[in-house]
């Protein structure tokens, strides 16, 4: 009855080492905030505003990534019905509506001293609001359609419908004028921010990505255990 | 390999996935005056006509062009190929500087004068410690 969840000895594997999950997560945090807070220079025209950052950008790429991993799960979750990919889905997604709130509201505060706005209507902050919607939406959807048998198919489609939105974000910055500046930090190209400062920020991304996969494994095993306790092998 | 319901969903997904694509970016293409947070002095320029809209002209403040009177701030907006002369009174943000960029909302007088009501700066995307922009300068 079970037989699908003994595939992904991975993830029993990270159960067993929640708890050194978590000392990780607790020391990369600590070093990450220090260095970004104490170690790290000021900017050259923000000063110490610019600190919000080491918050702010790993917050969005981590509900970005989130995202990403849901919306493709979600497609092989459509097309092969894999019930598993549907509970590794609805376990990640908190963590990332969490993060995405994260986001908009420390780029809020940098936006007031920085920008002299709380908020703006341009392109990357918008697209940011809708995967807010589309996380709550899809969060939602477990909620409302709990007892229908459609429920694998009505949270994947909104997935990947919410799919599009992400490389929206990713290019907005680039496609359209907007008040929010270009990414700092380039794969191809030379990256536009000191190594002193990246460091922390790569620091605290290390750290807030294994938060939430601290706290998708907790909300795994609470999955798993309701379905046991259900004795049920679908949702 | 697989079976007829399982091709016939892949089919759907993929049909979904084309549809939105395709869809999102008809709809952002059409609103692309909507999607543009401002307009350069370029595209202010190429305006066909003068609206009594608010809209938003952004670009770099010219060197030396702020000048500061007893209630009004003027300076200009250049995307280097054209300008705008720029009205506006009120405070502005810290940010605000000659060189910078810098986000204009109000109201267009005529294609070379714009009178504010609100001052955004806009930030570049380079971050570095001031000592490091210090010996850059001194380069």
């Amino acid at each position: 009855m079970f037989t699908f969840f003994q595939s992904d000895k991975f993830l029993f594997f990270c159960l067993k080492y929640q708890k050194l999950i978590f000392y990780f997560f607790v020391s990369l945090l600590v070093l990450g905030l220090w260095e970004g807070l104490i170690v790290s220079p000021q900017d050259y025209v923000q000063g110490n505003s610019a600190r919000i950052m080491y918050v702010h950008v790993p917050s969005a790429w981590i509900s970005l990534g989130i995202f990403s991993v849901i919306g493709i799960l979600s497609i092989f979750s459509f097309i092969f019905k894999i019930k598993n990919f549907l509970i590794i889905c609805k376990s990640l997604a908190p963590s990332g509506l969490v993060f995405n709130l994260i986001a908009l509201v420390t780029g809020s505060i940098w936006g007031k001293p920085t920008w002299g706005t709380w908020w703006a209507w341009d392109a990357r902050i918008t697209s940011m609001l809708i995967l807010f919607l589309f996380y709550f939406i899809y969060l939602v959807s477990f909620s409302l359609f709990k007892k229908s048998k459609n429920l694998n198919k009505i949270s994947s489609i909104i997935a990947i419908l919410g799919l599009i939105n992400i490389p929206i974000i990713k290019f907005s910055v680039e496609w359209w004028s907007t008040l929010h500046q270009p990414s700092s930090v380039k794969i191809l190209s030379e990256t536009s921010i000191h190594n002193s400062m990246l460091l922390p920020l790569l620091i605290m991304t290390a750290s807030f990505a294994l938060f939430s996969l601290l706290i998708f494994l907790m909300k795994y095993n609470t999955e798993l255990i309701k379905l046991r306790n259900k004795r049920l092998d679908r949702l | 390999m697989y079976g007829k319901k399982v091709k016939l969903r892949f089919i759907f997904i993929f049909a979904l996935i084309l549809i939105t694509i395709l869809t999102s970016y008809l709809v952002l293409n059409n609103l692309k005056s909507n999607v543009v947070y401002f307009l350069s002095p370029t595209e202010i320029n190429n305006l066909r006509e003068i609206t009594n809209e608010k809209l938003r002209v952004g670009g770099m403040v010219k060197k030396n062009s702020i000048k500061i009177d007893s209630n009004n701030i003027n300076f200009v907006i250049t995307d280097f190929s054209n300008e705008i002369i720029v009205s506006f009174s009120g405070s502005v943000p810290n940010l605000f500087k000659e060189e910078k960029g810098v986000v204009a909302e109000g109201y267009l007088r005529d294609k070379n004068f714009f009178i504010a009501n609100k001052i955004l700066a806009k930030h570049d995307e380079n971050y570095m410690p001031p000592e490091v922009k210090e010996a850059l300068e001194g380069k």
